[in-house]
């Protein structure tokens, strides 16, 4: 962190920081030059005016940010408290195992967006919808983590339950899932990309108010700048979500570490 | 192994059709929304059999094939890239920030921009999966080459290779049963990916027919779609563990379970 740049981890820093400015220099240049047309390209000012009218007071677009990261969080939240109780029941009785992980191992590849039609049939255009297809979408990695997680516990641990006459109940919650909870945080993290994406796409199908949606009608009545507004915005809630986890990571699983 | 083990997988499954059958025949009959299961398989009995635009056929194919384009654009340039940043160390620090910046850019958000560019139809869904299949398969392909043996790489420099020679002779082939993983999960990565951009936008393939079922109020013929999307996706998953379990099998075994 040292601000001089005689240091190896200063000048590597710098020239990361200059590799980015270059390509943001190549857009610059690209989309001032036209070499590739104004109506896909918008120039770097353009969207970062389109940026600062969208989020400045009257501008729409950070009301739009705040729903997508709602729709995000909610179905994140019920995707992992879903995914770790059925987990869990799955992941505690080997007989459950048994007969049921052959029917995950089916659903799992299954993309959370083709479920979408269905959830439209059955609960139609509605924020209920979306949320429900992200909640589903997303409850699959933490689901198999902690049934791999609780499957995975050592033979140890598990002498040492059977001494202690631990009940079902008492060795998921005080041996199962601690053990499990690295796999079930890698899993959540998995399940918050997926979140994201399966909200933007059902907003854009839904039309739920939200980036997904405003993006769809940028791209559709060629506001370029808009479009890459929210592409931005998007991103920068990925970047933020994905760092806010390995934080959140890093301090839970603190105790794990010698 | 007995027939009971053979068939346990199955009970589960069987159980809940049962009981989907049930509910839909008489809590909910004539629904809009849901048909059951035994409608469901007369529909996609049909769907099989019609020709055209809207047969399985060329839905099938045409998902496929936008998805096997787009990754093997994303993994070709990921690699490239990738076996670049891992070789070189000042090469990965230079990139990282931009790679950190551009990498959580959502796959789905590019879909109106590809859209805008190149309208409805292969294009479009080609380049998106290639977008969402570069950047697990950079990151992966630059983790392989850092952990291809040191003395390898030492031999290279005592045979004075040059860095093509160095590349193709050496590196690549030693990282191959890594880079099967890393393939494994592009190919995962790219079929959800094209069915995505087809239920969102781009009109044709399997999710666009799921869709156009929906929107018809045909409830039998979407669960077909949806039954027979999951046996291809559930079917190509296999296929390409089968494959990455040979290939690790005669290029020596790797210690380790692919980490999306």
């Amino acid at each position: 962190m040292n601000a001089t740049t005689q240091t190896p981890r200063g000048r590597a820093q710098a020239e990361s920081v200059l590799v980015l400015a270059l390509l943001l220099a190549l857009w610059w240049l690209a989309s001032h030059q036209q070499w590739v047309s104004k109506v896909f390209l918008p120039t770097p000012e353009a969207t970062l005016e389109s940026l600062a009218q969208g989020l400045g007071s009257g501008g729409e677009l950070s009301g739009f940010t705040l729903d997508t990261i709602v729709r995000m969080l909610l179905g994140w939240l019920l995707a992992s408290a879903i995914g770790i109780a059925l987990g869990a029941l799955i992941g505690a009785s080997n007989t459950a195992r048994i007969w049921i992980a052959p029917t995950l191992e089916f659903l799992r590849p299954l993309p959370a967006s083709a479920v979408m039609p269905l959830a439209i049939s059955l609960f139609g255009l509605s924020s209920g919808m979306v949320l429900s297809v992200v909640a589903f979408g997303a409850m699959w990695p933490v689901l198999l983590a902690t049934v791999h997680g609780l499957a995975a516990v050592h033979v140890r641990l598990r002498e040492v339950a059977t001494a202690l006459q631990l009940s079902r109940t008492a060795f998921v919650f005080k041996i199962g899932l601690p053990n499990a909870m690295p796999d079930i945080l890698s899993g959540m993290r998995l399940s918050m990309t997926v979140s994201l994406i399966v909200a933007v796409v059902g907003e854009m199908i839904a039309s739920q108010s939200g980036l997904g949606q405003a993006i769809l009608l940028a791209a559709r009545s060629f506001r370029a700048s808009e479009l890459f507004a929210g592409i931005v915005l998007l991103g920068a809630i990925g970047f933020a979500s994905n760092a806010l986890l390995a934080v959140l990571e890093r301090k839970v699983l603190k105790w794990q570490r010698p | 192994m007995g027939w009971p083990q053979l068939l346990r997988p199955w009970v589960f499954p069987a159980a809940l059709l049962g009981l989907l059958e049930v509910a839909a025949r008489w809590l909910v009959p004539g629904s809009d929304a849901l048909a059951p299961p035994s409608q469901t398989a007369m529909a996609f009995g049909r769907a099989l059999m019609a020709q055209g635009d809207d047969s399985v056929l060329q839905a099938t194919t045409f998902t496929l094939t936008s998805a096997a384009l787009g990754l093997m654009l994303g993994a070709a340039l990921g690699l490239a890239l990738g076996i670049v940043l891992g070789l070189s160390r000042r090469a990965a620090a230079m990139g990282f920030l931009s790679i950190e910046v551009l990498r959580p850019v959502p796959s789905v958000a590019l879909i109106p921009l590809a859209m805008l560019v190149f309208g409805f139809g292969y294009r479009m869904e080609v380049s998106v999966v290639a977008f969402a299949t570069f950047w697990p398969l950079l990151i992966l392909t630059q983790a392989a080459v850092r952990q291809v043996e040191p003395q390898l790489l030492e031999v290279a420099h005592a045979l004075g290779l040059s860095p093509w020679a160095r590349t193709t002779q050496i590196v690549l082939p030693a990282m191959v049963p890594r880079l099967f993983i890393a393939l494994r999960l592009g190919v995962s990565i790219a079929l959800v990916v094209a069915v995505t951009v087809e239920i969102a936008a781009n009109p044709s393939g399997m999710g666009y027919a799921m869709m156009i079922a929906q929107q018809s109020l045909e409830p039998d013929l979407m669960l077909a779609w949806l039954f027979w999307i999951g046996v291809v996706g559930y079917g190509i998953n296999l296929a390409t563990l089968r494959l990455q379990r040979a290939v690790a099998q005669r290029m020596g075994e790797v210690n380790l379970e692919a980490k999306p």
